[in-house]
């Protein structure tokens, strides 16, 4: 018989102490987990920040996705004569000193953010659960020089990092990639390792182990189902980080080049024309809150839901 | 105490050897001639032939790192490519500046902060309570860069109340307290947010314990028990929170020092980022990053030596 502990809701081995027949406590087990599911949505349903969260971030997704429909003119197109404009009916949000739609510009400077969100994020999860399951599980040595390791990383404030790394290659997307990948690993590397250590001596990974499962078998299949959840929510709440890491660097001239729309190549241009035009840094800056709001707002909620542990975690 | 002391410490010092090795080996792994990548195109004959003899680079790669080690043991970090000038001195004539912005950041953060989260906690769920809730919430959303771009605009350029650049006249205080208003605005604000909720949380935990409940019973005055007796207790999630953030409060600073155009070590890595003076870009991350450790170090001491159990716990 089969021991499968990420059926149940608590991630540990369901204990027969019921003396119901096996199928029976199968259906009521994955029954309260349904039940469990349900009441935890309707928490979120009433749950104003979070409702408000997701509204935002729909609408990040929606018009990042959507920006060749919804742009009323390229990006890129020059129009030299109405450059610096303020908002106008023409323009709603103004134009740059190219005389390029600041509002079409946005939403494709959506795309980048959302494009290094989602790469940036679930590159570094999937790299830190690995990290962090390989330390908690594999030998000491090990642990110790993974743990120095991700301290090392940690004590470089990101942006000096990144500064220091795009002196010597040059600014570009991958990049800015790479950096936000290397810095957000060891925190998620830190949990899963720390949720390795808690369960490895539990019985159904002993149990597992002396049926001669091997080490990758152990971790992909019993290990990473009760370590992934609490690291989704941290997941979320790092998308304001990294959108923030590419707006800064690109800002600074370190991260996408012009002229490709970012909301940081935005900033960067109104901040140079700050004293002309300020609706370019006010157009380029307020899509950045929104989106890094949706996210926290929306990343509390579930955590005051589903694991309110976490809240000191940060 | 000692052993913990000797412990933390050394953790601190491999850590620092290993971000020494990071930023040596940064110039290795990078594809390419070390000398033009760490020189630039621009240098002269005379320059690279000096480099060369300087780092050793005519010796093996092991070598030329134990006397980079050695060197940056002794407080040598090498000389300006274009200047000559010792790269120690041209950071440490920068630092001043940038301690000053991010204390006084922090500073005002914490005279607002905690009183806020205290304010909170003792009035948990009220209308009050909520609203300074979604504010900390907002304050945390937007980057710090964006905030350094934004009040810029608002208070110096629009309303003209603040200097816009610079650091003031050098010998003028109160010339130079103007100047740091707004950089010091921008950095500290997430941070308002951050103790608010810190403290918050660390209080709304200590109010349930016993000794306050008898506290009240006693007869003290609720005022006298919240600042004398919870806070104390309360306070220390809080001082490892703050040493943390401290990479985040350098980060905050390189923008407000590239976005105000004022002297610093951010903006002296900045400009040497851009003029491609590898050698001082070098010097200027080690010391930034080591000042970090060391005052994640002090604060995890401080805690140490407030709260016993931590002691025992490494």
């Amino acid at each position: 018989m089969s021991v499968k502990p990420s059926d149940s809701a608590t991630g540990m081995p369901a204990i027969d102490s019921t003396g119901l027949a096996g199928d029976v406590r199968q259906r009521t087990v994955r029954e309260t987990a349904g039940r469990e599911r349900r009441e935890k949505l309707l928490l979120f349903l009433r749950n104003g920040q979070g409702m408000f969260g997701l509204i935002l971030i729909l609408l990040f997704f929606a018009s990042a996705i959507f920006a060749p429909w919804l742009a009323p003119y390229d990006p890129n197109q020059l129009d030299i004569p109405v450059r610096l404009s303020g908002p106008s009916w023409d323009h709603l949000a103004g134009t740059d000193q190219l005389g390029r739609d600041t509002f079409s510009r946005v939403l494709y400077g959506g795309r980048v953010a959302l494009k290094v969100a989602a790469i940036g994020v679930s590159v570094s999860l999937l790299i830190g659960v690995a990290l962090g399951m390989l330390a908690g599980y594999g030998p000491q040595w090990l642990d110790n020089l993974m743990l120095l390791a991700f301290d090392t990383v940690r004590a470089f404030p990101t942006i000096v990092l990144a500064l220091a790394t795009v002196a010597l290659t040059g600014p570009s997307l991958g990049m800015v990639l790479a950096i936000i990948i290397v810095t957000l690993i060891p925190q998620y590397a830190r949990m899963a390792r720390t949720s390795t250590l808690a369960i490895r001596s539990t019985e159904f990974i002993v149990a597992e182990r002396s049926l001669g499962a091997n080490t990758f078998r152990i971790l992909h299949r019993h290990v990473m189902p009760n370590v992934i959840g609490p690291l989704l929510i941290l997941a979320a709440m790092d998308v304001p980080v990294v959108v923030t890491i590419e707006a800064g660097l690109s800002f600074l001239g370190l991260g996408v080049l012009p002229p490709t729309a970012s909301w940081g190549t935005i900033l960067n241009e109104g901040y140079l024309a700050i004293r002309d035009t300020p609706s370019l840094v006010i157009a380029g800056g307020i899509p950045l809150v929104l989106t890094t709001l949706g996210f926290t707002f929306f990343g509390e909620a579930l955590r005051d839901i589903f694991d309110p542990r976490l809240r000191k975690g940060r | 105490m000692l052993a913990y002391l000797l412990k933390r410490v050394g953790l601190a010092l491999a850590i620092i050897v290993a971000v020494i090795i990071v930023l040596f080996s940064l110039l290795h792994l990078i594809p390419g001639d070390p000398i033009t990548i760490a020189l630039g195109p621009r240098a002269t004959p005379e320059a690279v032939q000096r480099y060369i003899e300087k780092m050793h680079l005519d010796e093996p790669v092991i070598v030329q790192f134990a006397v980079y080690l050695k060197n940056a043991a002794m407080g040598d970090l090498g000389v300006d490519v274009f200047s000559d000038r010792s790269v120690t001195w041209i950071v440490l004539d920068q630092i001043g500046f940038t301690v000053v912005l991010v204390v006084a950041g922090l500073t005002w953060a914490i005279l607002l902060g905690i009183p806020l989260g205290c304010f909170s906690a003792v009035r948990p769920n009220t209308l009050m309570d909520r609203v300074t809730g979604i504010l900390s919430v907002g304050t945390i959303a937007v980057p710090s860069f964006l905030v350094s771009i934004w009040s810029l605009l608002f208070f110096a350029i629009m309303l003209g109340w603040l200097p816009a650049i610079g650091a003031g006249e050098p010998g003028n205080i109160g010339d130079q307290l103007l100047h740091l208003v707004l950089p010091a605005f921008a950095v500290g604000l997430g941070w308002v947010g951050y103790l608010a909720r810190m403290v918050r949380a660390s209080m709304l935990e200590v109010m349930r314990e016993n000794y306050i409940r008898a506290a009240h019973a006693f007869g003290l005055p609720p005022r006298k028990i919240v600042y004398r007796y919870a806070l104390r207790i309360a306070i220390l999630p809080t001082i490892t929170l703050i040493g943390m953030g401290f990479s985040g409060l350098l980060s905050g600073a390189v923008f407000a020092e590239v976005i105000f155009a004022r002297p610093g070590v951010g903006k002296l890595i900045f400009d040497t980022v851009m003029s491609r003076n590898f050698p001082v870009v070098q010097g200027a991350v080690l010391i930034t990053t080591s000042l970090y450790i060391i005052i994640t170090l002090l604060s995890d001491l401080v805690v140490a030596w407030l709260d016993p159990r931590v002691r025992e716990a490494l």
